[in-house]
């Protein structure tokens, strides 16, 4: 009976594992195949040759290239990156000290901006063409093309150094009790909130108007069902699957924000080590923190695929 | 104010056309012409008409700077380099309109300087990866499943890596020069387009005219080159300048994280980097060159926005 939906579940769960085989060679011939010599880097100019030789025989830079890619994987799949370069600590140690944090600020940053972006998207859409809409359209236009960095700078401007209400950057060892972590987190969060909510709410208003268009709600319009009727019952239920795709998009755009947001608020999250890792040139901590960000994006896409799949009955009746 | 005076006395206005060639110039000045000036004259009334409010205002904000791409270096009122203030992070003033950056230059000469960067790289990379995406997915679409499943699914994992993440990567591996900058802000965005102009294609083949000249025995680079491409300019090009503003984005993001364009040289990115030290002491400096990104990019948004509007009307759809 749920044969066909199960069918569909499994397919994309292939396809999110290809993907992710795809990504990963790409980034294994990035990082480990075209640029030169880690070992010579890591060595510095004044290396003699032997030296490098025998860096690169530890490194196992001297296989074949196919041969590093399959031995890198079959580490990576079991979570094993390898050793930084530049602090020679496991990278897999490294990323689960700093992956926590990360994980907090997008789940804080997902609590706050999806129910305003989504009351934002629906309410533009009931009153499509008014004058409200209009000036939301504007507003969520302009705030999608405002780099994060600015908004970021404007809020420490105001909030901290104005009216020194906030820390200007993200120490956790403060943390003591729930003010102090409100204080904290509040201009990550804000920052990262308004370009995330301006660009769900805009998806969030076309799928509930391509509802909206249908013939169904006309029906319900003319047998007298109130406007907020027609939304939430009719209108509603036919847009989750846009919906959840539309808030996995956005969030998904999280990943690129957080780049900015983590350095400078100064924040310990993944971002911020990442970037760190590349200022060092630092390869297996880069392929590392890559990794996790693309797993971390294909299970969002999945997520509202499956959320699309549930959320349908016609896939659920077969 | 520094901008170059445009014909005010009729005199110096022939003197100019005279002296440098430039086709510019009241055209009622030159002979006669009555209906060219007509025609000019219906041509910037249907312009104006076309647009409304915001997306005059977008026009006016992208023509503007991308004069200031072209004319910045010659108007700038020192050399981009020149340290001309003892004072460091200064306000506005007459002599440093903009006040002044971290080591007490003129921060109006940097901005003026930095546009080049900012605009021309971005255009750059923007035109190479709408065009590449554009042709893979018109190759996707006009040739069979195989070679489509291949590119989708190749163009998917790439789209998988969060732009900047990808960025970080390839400037990780590669260093960061102007060529790299210029094709890693391409090839992130070229999975976009690819799937923008594929969806088009692909919708565009089934339509008669497309089967006619199928049947007709045309070759496919026939088919793809004269039936569909002309017939998909239009949305590409507002996707044409979307790819623009996230890349402007994205490449000012990097230059903020250090790890774009290189000092000496600056972008506005850059700038706001340099002088982020300044922020506590609310320093015009770290503000005005964010400022300068975020009017660029509303500006195109308003514009595109404005453009899609109409032409959504046009094929009446909402």
């Amino acid at each position: 009976m749920k044969s066909h939906a199960q069918r569909l579940i499994a397919a994309r769960l292939g396809l999110a594992l290809l993907t992710l085989l795809i990504v990963s060679a790409l980034v294994f011939a990035l990082t480990g195949l075209l640029p030169g010599d880690a070992a010579q880097q890591a060595l510095g100019q004044a290396a003699t040759p032997a030296q490098v030789a025998a860096l690169r025989h530890q490194f196992g830079l001297d296989q074949p290239a196919v041969q590093r890619y399959a031995q890198w994987l079959l580490h990576a799949v079991s979570g094993n990156f390898g050793t930084s370069l530049s602090n020679n600590l496991p990278v897999s140690e490294l990323i689960a000290t700093r992956l926590p944090n990360s994980l907090v600020l997008a789940g804080l940053t997902t609590l706050v901006s999806v129910p305003i972006a989504l009351m934002i998207g629906i309410t533009s859409a009931m009153f499509r063409g008014s004058l409200l809409d209009r000036v939301l359209n504007v507003l969520t236009l302009s705030t999608v093309a405002v780099p994060e960095f600015l908004i970021a700078t404007i809020a420490v401007l105001i909030f901290a150094v104005k009216l020194r209400w906030l820390p200007a950057l993200s120490y956790l060892s403060d943390v003591s009790s729930f003010e102090a972590l409100l204080r904290i987190y509040a201009m990550p969060v804000m920052t990262l909130c308004c370009v995330i909510i301006a660009q769900m709410a805009r998806m969030t208003r076309a799928a509930v108007l391509d509802q909206l268009n249908a013939s169904y709600v006309e029906m319900a319009i003319l047998k007298g069902a109130s406007p907020m009727r027609v939304v939430l019952r009719h209108v509603l239920p036919n847009t989750i699957g846009p919906i959840a795709n539309a808030v996995a998009l956005s969030l998904s755009y999280l990943f690129g924000g957080v780049v900015i947001v983590e350095s400078i608020f100064n924040y310990p999250g993944l971002a911020s080590l990442m970037v760190d890792a590349v200022t060092n040139r630092d390869m297996p901590l880069v392929q590392g923190c890559v990794m996790v960000f693309c797993v971390a994006y294909l299970a969002l896409v999945l997520v509202a695929d499956l959320c699309q799949i549930v959320s349908n009955p016609r896939l659920r009746q077969r | 104010m520094n901008r170059p005076a445009t014909h005010s006395h009729a005199a110096t206005a022939l003197y100019a056309v005279s002296e440098n060639e430039s086709p510019q110039g009241d055209p009622s000045l030159q002979e006669p012409l009555p209906e060219v000036t007509a025609k000019r004259r219906g041509v910037l009334q249907r312009l104006v008409r076309r647009f409304s409010v915001l997306g005059l205002l977008g026009l006016v904000i992208v023509v503007f700077w991308l004069a200031v791409a072209f004319l910045g270096p010659l108007v700038a009122p020192y050399k981009g380099g020149a340290i001309t203030s003892t004072e460091i992070f200064g306000s506005y003033s007459a002599a440093h309109p903009l006040g002044t950056d971290y080591l007490g230059r003129d921060l109006l000469s940097r901005v003026l300087f930095g546009t080049r960067y900012t605009v021309g790289l971005a255009l750059a990379s923007a035109v190479l990866a709408s065009c590449i995406g554009t042709f893979f997915g018109l190759l996707a679409a006009v040739s069979g499943r195989a070679v489509d499943e291949v590119l989708s699914r190749l163009f998917d994992a790439v789209i998988s890596i969060p732009s900047k993440v990808l960025a970080l990567v390839v400037v990780a591996a590669f260093g960061s020069s102007i060529p790299i900058l210029m094709g890693v802000a391409a090839f992130a965005y070229i999975p976009g387009a690819f799937r923008i102009s594929r969806s088009l294609a692909v919708n565009l083949m089934t339509l008669e005219y497309v089967q006619v000249a199928r049947a007709r025995g045309e070759g496919l680079l026939y088919i793809a080159r004269v039936e569909v491409l002309p017939n998909m300019i239009h949305p590409m090009l507002a996707d044409f300048g979307l790819r623009f503003v996230f890349i402007v984005l994205l490449l000012s993001g990097l230059s903020f994280l250090g790890l774009g364009v290189q000092p000496p040289d600056a972008d506005w990115g850059s700038l706001v980097r340099e002088n982020i030290g300044g922020l506590a002491l609310g320093a015009p400096a770290v503000l005005m060159p964010a400022i300068a990104i975020a009017t660029l990019t509303v500006g195109v948004n308003l514009l595109i926005d404005n453009l899609r509007r109409r032409a959504g009307r046009g094929q009446g759809a909402a």
